[in-house]
């Protein structure tokens, strides 16, 4: 297990710079000059743009900008912004928002979607799994924005139990979100979970368990779910690095100035530093979520063993 | 081992036993699952019964209700689709069917035990054996973690599984296939249960390993004095260790008897037919006779007998009128067969008889 950790941490060296390369080079092709771009309308002095130019390297080809900046994160200097402001600072405030975000939704995925998931296939055809059933239908179905807005209208105009937006009042205003941006991948979750159990609940282990004069809870709970869990962790895992960065769509309906808005704007501005910076730092999520799922699988089976 | 005292011998789940009665008794159940498409009437009628120290053999094709009786009687028939819908399972007197789900749980793996016929897919395979066999005492007799393992490894100690101190903790699937379902055995023994029953419980493995398997269950029968219900469709399984058989077909007993009776004297088409499919040292022949024809569907069982569009014998009133088991002259040999009599002559006439 040891020996298989260090060859898989290791394997990230290479991902890293590849996904820094293959993002940089997708900034790069955007058409436009970024820089004239962000005086607007107005025009720019040609000495003010030149200057800005050469000062953001900009005027250097492509592969002497990214070793410029790969040599940079090396030495732990992520770049700054158009603004000036290093974009290591940036990160450090937006990302602490959106893993507050991420973290709410997971849980409720975890809780709720495991939950229902089980209550649903347990008793398979009864008028409970049904409703799990059709309720998961609807919200896989409704695209999120319509989600987004339907909640924000009820639950924070309507019956104002939540904020409408924004996130002054702490954890208390991100359940909203978090449980919109959460409803897709929880209904997903709820139906993998059910499938699993109805599955294993057919396995012969499960009938010797009951012949040994086990409680149905017991059967359920100690002999099948384990078994279950298998696809439901795969599934968490590679949602945990979607619930990082995709949730633009989440934090532009609720004003949350977290990571997916800071990518988007710094698409719009072609600020590379910014992307590049964000998108790796997604890039590790996804990596470190696989490991841990990969290492998960041996514990939830001991037949699959790594060396 | 620790032998339970003889007075809660006496008691099943609280009530009490009745004196003289047969250790299990199985009358007239009938089992169906009510599918979307018909109903499959899988058992019939079937009737046994077993006393202490005896092995009665369940002979049967498949699909001929021989594991869906068996499930019924431990209580494990998935309902729905499944369902008992007639009939009564005793033990030592106590009527099963009708007691609830927490009673029955007491009798279920503590007094009537089961084993199934592929030990690696009825083990749990992501826990050790260990636990699983220690999970018999810390749930019904509330155990500590290590008073279970430790009464497992004397359990696999029992079973003749190798250096089971070492190997308590390992996976099913760490073992092989022999030593499995001595896993199994050993999990079904926990509790020293008054019936065990054993679903084909060598058919997944090697000839050599088979008769080990054997061996070993008639061995643990001698010392516990358990019943046991061997469930197959391996004629040389029945003859080595069996003292009775019931042949199944359809749901329903075909014929019931004594081992030695049932094989060397079949009294009924079907058993007949099994015989002389069979390759046997005993009996010289030039080729195998399979019976003609398959299983009946179970969703339309012909009317009267229902082995009667395979019977070589049929008649009219074979199509029309179900032949009930009728004693014959031999003790506990009952036929259901309109012509035993003209069946048996003929066969002896034809001379393939030993």
């Amino acid at each position: 297990m040891g020996r298989y950790l260090t060859r898989r941490v290791l394997q990230f060296i290479p991902v890293f710079l590849g996904a820094t390369l293959l993002i940089f080079i997708m900034v790069w092709i955007i058409p436009g000059d970024p820089i004239r771009a962000l005086a607007g309308d107005r025009a720019m002095p040609e000495s003010v743009r030149a200057a800005l130019t050469e000062e953001y390297n900009l005027d250097k080809p492509a592969w002497q900008q990214y070793w410029l900046y790969i040599s940079g994160v090396f030495q732990g200097d992520f770049g700054t912004d158009f603004r000036g402001r290093p974009v290591s600072e940036l990160m450090g405030q937006r990302i602490p928002i959106t893993a507050r975000l991420a973290i709410l939704a997971f849980g409720f995925e975890v809780i709720i979607g495991i939950a229902a998931g089980i209550v649903a296939g347990v008793r398979k055809g009864n008028y409970l799994d049904n409703l799990v059933l059709t309720s998961t239908l609807v919200v896989i179905a409704i695209p999120i924005f319509v989600l987004g807005f339907l909640a924000q209208l009820l639950l924070g105009v309507q019956f104002p139990i939540f904020p409408v937006a924004g996130i002054r009042e702490g954890w208390f205003s991100y359940l909203l979100p978090a449980l919109v941006l959460g409803s897709v991948s929880l209904a997903y979750i709820a139906r993998l979970t059910r499938a699993a159990l109805v599955e294993n609940l057919r396995a012969d282990y499960v009938r010797t368990a009951t012949s040994k004069g086990l409680s149905r809870l017991r059967v359920v709970g100690v002999h099948t779910l384990r078994n279950s869990m298998i696809p439901v962790v795969t599934f968490l895992a590679i949602d945990l690095g979607a619930l990082m960065g995709g949730a633009i769509i989440t934090e532009t309906i609720f004003n949350i100035p977290g990571i997916g808005r800071a990518v988007f704007e710094g698409v719009q501005r072609q600020e590379g530093t910014v992307v590049v910076g964000i998108v790796t730092f997604l890039v590790f999520i996804y990596l470190i979520a696989n490991l841990v799922v990969d290492v998960l699988y041996a514990v939830l089976d001991p037949r699959i063993r790594y060396e | 081992m620790t032998q339970v005292p003889l007075q809660t011998r006496d008691l099943v789940a609280g009530k009490p036993a009745v004196p003289g009665a047969p250790l299990l008794s199985v009358e007239n159940i009938h089992v169906e699952f009510r599918l979307d498409f018909g109903t499959v009437k899988a058992v019939n009628g079937l009737t046994y019964h077993v006393n202490e120290r005896e092995t009665v053999a369940i002979l049967g094709e498949s699909g001929s209700g021989k594991s869906v009786s068996a499930q019924a009687v431990m209580g494990i028939i998935d309902s729905p689709p499944g369902f008992v819908t007639d009939g009564s399972v005793k033990f030592r007197g106590v009527e099963l069917l009708t007691m609830a789900e927490k009673e029955r749980r007491q009798v279920r793996g503590e007094r009537i035990a089961m084993i199934f016929q592929d030990a690696l897919t009825a083990l749990n395979p992501v826990f050790t054996v260990g636990w699983q066999i220690g999970e018999m005492f810390r749930e019904h007799h509330g155990s500590t973690k290590k008073e279970g393992l430790d009464a497992a490894v004397e359990l696999m100690d029992r079973v003749k599984i190798p250096l089971a101190r070492d190997r308590v903790n390992s996976y099913p699937h760490e073992f092989s296939g022999g030593m499995r379902q001595r896993v199994m055995i050993a999990m079904a023994l926990a509790l020293d249960p008054d019936v065990l029953i054993a679903d084909e419980p060598t058919t997944a493995l090697d000839v050599t390993v088979q008769a080990q398997i054997m061996q070993l269950l008639s061995d643990l029968q001698e010392e516990t004095g358990m019943g046991l219900i061997l469930i197959t469709h391996d004629l040389g399984v029945v003859a080595e260790v069996a003292d009775r058989v019931v042949v199944m077909y359809a749901g329903d007993s075909v014929e019931k008897g004594e081992i030695s009776d049932v094989y060397h004297n079949p009294a009924h088409p079907y058993t007949m037919g099994l015989m002389d499919s069979m390759p046997r040292h005993d009996v010289q022949k030039d080729r195998l006779n399979p019976i003609k024809g398959s299983p009946p569907d179970l969703m339309a069982i012909p009317a009267g007998c229902a082995f009667n569009p395979r019977c070589p014998y049929a008649q009219d009133i074979c199509r029309v009128e179900k032949p009930h088991l009728h004693e014959l002259g031999e003790a506990g040999r009952v036929s259901a067969c309109h012509f035993v009599e003209e069946v048996r002559d003929a066969r002896n006439r034809s001379g393939s008889r030993l």
